[in-house]
């Protein structure tokens, strides 16, 4: 410790939380080492991948561009906290069905880029195109897949959920 | 990598900002944070403190003001995204976000932000200088505004001082007459472009006047083209392609000779948006 800690109170997944943190630590550092959250990933560390995309006050984000120190207050939600509640069971299981993840490092950034968009077309009552599926999930990469597989996934859950499937 | 340690307080008023970076020299001052981070993350720069001013109140509004729509520096771009007002007011603003980075990196990100790091390849100050905007900051001595083609300097250098907060910018309103265009070359939607343009003209009759054209990842700072601006505005794009005086120099992602190259296609695609829009 560098004798700049700060103690910062939020909610992680539902749960008040409370820690002393280094202001140099990242969100997405802190989820994973301080409160064992690993299935947040890091990948660049600079915001192009993606990876460790996190909801915080119900707004996506990117874990590493976010320090833990500025999450004092705030609600914050990770992939474990989507995966629980059931909120994303659908958006998992079209994923596995089209194998739309080979490695997996960066499908919970994609299944969290991937409920935002549906969470707000659900809002708008709309059905987001193929084109409007890849642009807003272009900030997630993915090296194994070559993200036709995610679309068809991302596509059929967006469709089964208008339908009122879900 | 990761940050090198530093301290960090939360401003509570602009006056409060203006005293800390006064008080510490290497200060930087944390907004969105969603270039700033990734630069502490590189350690690529290594403050003693970082100053958030997320929670001075009254900085994020968005408003039209006697003629010209005036945004706070803490905006979100989100927030600008799916303004009505900007929408109406500010239409080159509108086209321009959606190529700002990606939705996560516009949740975080500020307009003010944007501005203030001055990225040579960023799409808002390309804007601001298309079209004829202003910056205002706070400073030790008060409140001063600075044009847009004062203010870009060099490379991420602007016209704000040590102890300067920018607070808001201000673009002329749009009316009846303003024409604009944008468009923008990225290896992936979302990243920094290759090279982009950001244009404003005013209608007039079946022509254009007061064209100005900003091309933004061509150079150190926006830079504008003023003898493709009169060869626009006298109806020829053939000569205003071939009257486009930029010198880009190479970057990781193309050859200056490649971008310059790209710069035409993206003058022929705007002057079509800019005169499109006619009918």
């Amino acid at each position: 410790m560098s004798g700049h800690a700060v103690d910062i109170a939020l909610t992680v997944n539902g749960e008040r939380v409370s820690e002393r943190v280094e202001p140099r630590q990242t969100l997405v550092d802190f989820l994973r080492e301080t409160l064992s959250l690993t299935g947040s990933h890091v990948g660049c560390e600079h915001g192009v991948c993606g990876a460790c995309t996190v909801r915080v006050d119900g707004a996506i984000v990117r874990g590493c561009l976010m320090l833990a120190v500025q999450c004092d207050g705030a609600t914050v939600e990770t992939i474990e906290g989507m995966s629980d509640s059931g909120e994303v069971a659908d958006l998992q299981a079209a994923f596995e069905q089209r194998n739309a993840l080979q490695c997996g490092y960066c499908t919970p950034g994609m299944i969290a880029a991937a409920q935002d968009l549906l969470k707000r077309a659900k809002e708008d009552e709309s059905v987001p195109s193929r084109d409007a599926i890849r642009e807003h999930l272009s900030g997630n990469y993915c090296r194994c897949t070559g993200y036709h597989a995610i679309v068809d996934a991302v596509e059929a859950v967006a469709q089964a959920r208008a339908g009122g499937k879900r | 990598m990761k940050p090198a340690p530093f301290a960090y307080k939360k401003a509570r008023s602009l006056d409060e900002a203006i005293a800390l970076l006064g008080e510490h020299k290497d200060a930087r001052l944390l907004a969105g944070g969603q270039s700033l981070i990734a630069t502490l993350n590189m350690r690529l720069s290594a403050p003693s403190l970082l100053i958030d001013i997320n929670a001075i109140r009254g900085l994020d509004g968005i408003a039209v003001k006697g003629g010209a729509v005036e945004i706070g520096a803490l905006a979100r771009h989100v927030d600008v995204e799916r303004s009505d007002v900007i929408a109406k007011h500010a239409p080159l603003i509108a086209r321009a976000m959606p190529h700002i980075g990606h939705a996560a990196i516009r949740n975080r990100g500020t307009l003010g932000g944007s501005i203030a790091f001055a990225d040579p390849a960023a799409e808002l100050p390309a804007c601001l200088l298309a079209l004829d905007g202003e910056v205002e900051a706070a400073g030790p001595k008060g409140k001063r505004t600075v044009k847009a083609a004062d203010f870009f300097k060099g490379l991420f250098e602007t016209a704000l001082g040590a102890q300067d907060v920018l607070t808001a910018i201000r673009v002329p309103a749009a009316d009846k007459h303003t024409r604009v265009g944008f468009a923008e070359l990225a290896r992936r939607h979302g990243d920094y472009a290759i090279v982009g343009l950001a244009a404003a003209a005013r209608a007039n009759g079946k022509g254009l006047n007061d064209v100005r054209l900003a091309f933004f990842g061509v150079g150190a700072t926006p830079v504008r083209t003023k003898k493709a601006e009169a060869a626009l505005a006298s109806g020829n794009v053939d000569a205003a392609v071939a009257a486009l005086d930029l010198d880009p120099p190479d970057d990781l992602q193309a050859t200056g000779m490649a971008k310059k190259h790209l710069a035409g296609v993206l003058l022929r695609r705007v002057a079509g948006q800019l005169i499109g829009a006619q009918q």
